[in-house]
């Protein structure tokens, strides 16, 4: 049997959009998304949101449908959003860990989800350490791929419901001034967030120590329009969307932080930094948080929070994105 | 057997000075006569080779390959691997040792010639580790290897960590006047990665290595040389700043020589963009094919495809001399070994059937000339061999065994890896369109590779 390497095929082609000459079949960043079907999901999420707000959250849309969630990594949040979008949307779900899977037995990735697609799954939501791990899926099976963040690189859900809690909460996204602080490099939420972002016409700032955001990592050709500040004081002047990161221990651990003590003291985003920003700055975070870490308790449970809010609107957002990528058509 | 003439072509011989048209005649395999064009008159038992309008050359030396024999045979072996050579034009190839077991005994090395009697159809030249079993521990016997025919001595695919052991190889080398081939790479800084750090990296979320990582071996390769006045060749380098570090050193006097790969000059970082990074450029000399996604591992090579700057930096030392060698770090895989998450694939690029064709593309974009070209895969590799004593024809000599290439400059044809004779289909070019093949391969006289057939 001849085997060929990588079966070719375009991966970033189509639109979710109605009118769309070829119909988007993955989900897997949001650098092929057009600013437009960037907003017609967010109306489509927030047609879900109001099903979820019903007191039975449930429409029969996907039913007969299966979402296999393929978690390579742990997770709590993205994981259960993932399953409850797909049954308040009437599809079946089932979940797949590598622990206690074929997958500690040395079967590959491909092999892994050629027997999805034999199984009959319809969806495959996959969470993965390595980057770029979701095009070779997407390359092999005929079900729709879903990146539910890969390594580094990519959680197209994240920034989409980034964007929704954002446009829900201001009325817009463009003009907005969108500060995104701490590991950079290591960190697929901000990479799909600069992408959304800019779509939509926010400033973005990039804000970190040099070597969680090396001068390296970004250009003018290939990233879209951002900053890079390594100040935070200077990065949070009149700032209206304040997006602390994740610091894992390891990072010092691995020498690229002499310690979290300096740190805190350099990339906290606590109240008294927060006076810089604008007066109706908000705080988000992308779960999960170390609270005193790379933000404080006050804020992350202030009143300029909007975490809460994130996770609720996560499930409307993926519920948009099944929906849409399912052929489903929201009108208005 | 072995009488042709080879009639009406554009003899180019940068050892020899020659660059114009000239008839061969080739008799019992040995070169007879070079006779201005329309000249030779072909007697009975000659076969006649119509080269008008094409380029003939003194066969083409690659100094560097992996053909995986032994323990790797699902990759490559002898016989796959010298035919992919034929194919591209190669009639001397040297054999990497990092095989399984690697070539670290005197009788080893005599195995791999051994299997190239064999199997193979062209040469095979064993190059054997520096250290026992690639380990960076100790000395392998030198003298022994060398006197086995190792043609100099490498832990390729790994560089030589440690500055001491390197320089103790340089020094005690001096015994064998065979050079010391180095894969550059400071594991500090290249630990992890599988990309070119920089801003494609950094977008696609894979771990880079800068070039800093190969630039301080390279330094430290050289300071080492000037220190024991031990001969470094620098395998495969890619970075602009190594460039220079070479260039700098032979200004000085250094035995050092260098290599550079056909994909480092001519593919850049872009790529791993898939076609997409086609609104990226520049992107080398050749278009990313539609059909290459982002992250395909085909693009995964060790060094890392760079950037242009490199390119054009890895380009102007071919063209000044800096760069002896192009060599293709030919390093085939079996297609599991790549059908995997980026960060996992293994390393490298089946090289040698599109060598020719993918430098073609520097020739016709103006960038590097043909007689330069043709130099650093003949006379540039031939007289490092003959400098570590080996008499592999790299000019055409009367009288003596002819290996020789005819080349079609300006034939376009589509890349496609299924065609291979390579066992290792894994190259980013698949459907790319290149101009200039490999029409004809003579080694020892004889007829290895003929692919007049394959002309459209």
């Amino acid at each position: 049997m001849e085997l060929k390497i990588l079966s070719p095929g375009p991966t970033k082609a189509g639109s979710l959009l109605p009118d769309a000459r070829v119909r988007r079949r993955h989900v897997l960043d949001l650098d092929d998304f057009s600013a437009e079907e960037i907003e017609y999901v967010l109306n489509t999420a927030a047609r879900m949101k109001e099903i979820l707000g019903r007191p039975i959250p449930r429409v029969a849309a996907l039913r007969g449908r299966t979402l296999v969630n393929c978690f390579y990594e742990e997770s709590t949040r993205t994981r259960v959003s993932f399953e409850l979008a797909a049954k308040a949307l009437g599809a079946d779900v089932v979940n797949m860990s590598a622990a206690g899977s074929s997958v500690v037995k040395g079967e590959s990735l491909v092999d892994t989800v050629l027997t999805l697609q034999a199984l009959g799954a319809d969806f495959v939501v996959i969470r993965h350490p390595q980057s770029g791990a979701p095009y070779l899926v997407a390359r092999h099976i005929r079900a729709s791929v879903i990146n539910a963040g890969d390594g580094w690189h990519a959680h197209p859900t994240q920034a989409l419901l980034d964007l929704f809690t954002i446009r829900e909460h201001f009325g817009r996204v463009v003009g907005l001034k969108v500060v995104i602080v701490g590991d950079i490099l290591h960190s697929r939420v901000a990479r799909s967030n600069v992408w959304g972002l800019t779509k939509l016409g926010a400033q973005v700032v990039l804000c970190g120590p040099p070597t969680l955001l090396p001068p390296t990592m970004v250009s003018a050709e290939l990233w879209p329009p951002l900053t890079v500040e390594y100040d935070l004081g200077r990065a949070l002047e009149g700032a209206h969307v304040v997006m602390p990161l994740r610091l894992q221990r390891e990072r010092q651990q691995a020498g690229l932080l002499p310690s979290v003590r300096e740190y805190i003291r350099l990339y906290q985003v606590n109240a008294a930094r927060l006076s810089r920003a604008h007066p109706d700055a908000v705080v988000m975070h992308p779960g999960p948080m170390n609270e005193g870490i790379e933000i404080s308790s006050d804020v992350a449970h202030g009143s300029r929070s909007l975490i809460e809010k994130q996770v609720t609107n996560g499930v409307a957002v993926r519920m948009a994105l099944l929906y849409l990528l399912s052929g489903g058509v929201v009108e208005g | 057997m072995g009488n042709y003439v080879i009639r009406g072509g554009r003899v180019i011989d940068p050892a020899a000075g020659l660059d114009r048209p000239l008839d061969l005649v080739i008799e019992g395999g040995r070169l007879k006569a070079l006779a201005e064009p329309g000249t030779a008159m072909p007697s009975a038992g000659f076969e006649v080779i119509d080269a008008a309008g094409l380029v003939v050359t003194p066969g083409f030396i690659d100094l560097h390959a992996h053909l995986r024999e032994p323990g790797h045979e699902h990759k490559e072996t002898i016989a796959t691997g010298t035919r992919a050579a034929a194919r591209g034009g190669f009639t001397t190839v040297c054999a990497m040792p990092n095989t399984d077991p690697p070539i670290d005994t005197p009788e080893r090395v005599a195995y791999v010639y051994q299997r190239a009697r064999e199997t193979g159809v062209i040469r095979v030249l064993p190059i054997a580790c520096v250290s026992r079993g690639q380990a960076g521990q100790e000395l392998t016997d030198l003298v022994e290897l060398a006197g086995a025919g190792a043609f100099g001595f490498s832990d390729d695919g790994r560089p030589v960590y440690d500055g001491r052991l390197m320089r103790r190889a340089l020094e005690y080398g001096l015994l064998t006047g065979r050079p010391v081939i180095d894969h550059c790479e400071e594991p500090g800084l290249a630990e992890g990665a599988s990309v070119n750090e920089g801003p494609v990296a950094g977008r696609l979320g894979l771990r880079g290595m800068p070039a800093a990582a190969e630039e301080i071996p390279v330094a430290r390769n050289i300071a080492l040389a000037e220190l024991t006045g031990g001969w470094v060749h620098l395998a495969h380098l890619s970075a602009r700043g190594s460039v220079e570090l070479v260039r700098a050193a032979k200004r000085r006097g250094v035995r050092v020589t260098a290599e550079v790969c056909p994909h480092h000059l001519a593919l850049t970082d872009r790529w791993l963009l898939g076609a997409e990074g086609n609104a990226h450029p520049p992107v080398g000399t050749v278009p990313i094919p539609e059909s290459l996604g982002p992250y395909d591992t085909r693009t995964k090579v060790n060094p890392p495809l760079r950037t242009w700057s490199d390119c054009l930096a890895l380009i102007e030392g071919v063209r000044d001399g800096t760069i002896d060698v192009i060599a293709t770090d030919h390093a085939p895989h079996h297609w599991l070994d790549k059908a995997c998450e980026y960060g996992q694939a293994a390393f490298g690029i089946s090289g040698l059937e599109t060598a020719f064709g993918l430098l073609m593309t520097l020739v016709h974009a103006d960038l590097l000339d043909l007689t330069t070209l043709v130099g650093r895969l003949t006379a540039g590799p031939g007289r490092i061999l003959e400098e570590a004593g080996f008499r592999v024809p790299y000019t055409f000599r009367p009288g003596e065994p002819v290996d020789l290439v005819v080349l079609d400059p300006d034939v376009t044809w589509v890349v496609r890896p299924e065609e291979f004779v390579s066992l290792g289909k894994n190259t980013p070019l698949e459907g790319v369109t290149l101009r200039g093949r490999v029409l004809l391969t003579i080694f020892d006289g004889k007829v290895v590779f003929d692919g007049r057939g394959l002309r459209a």
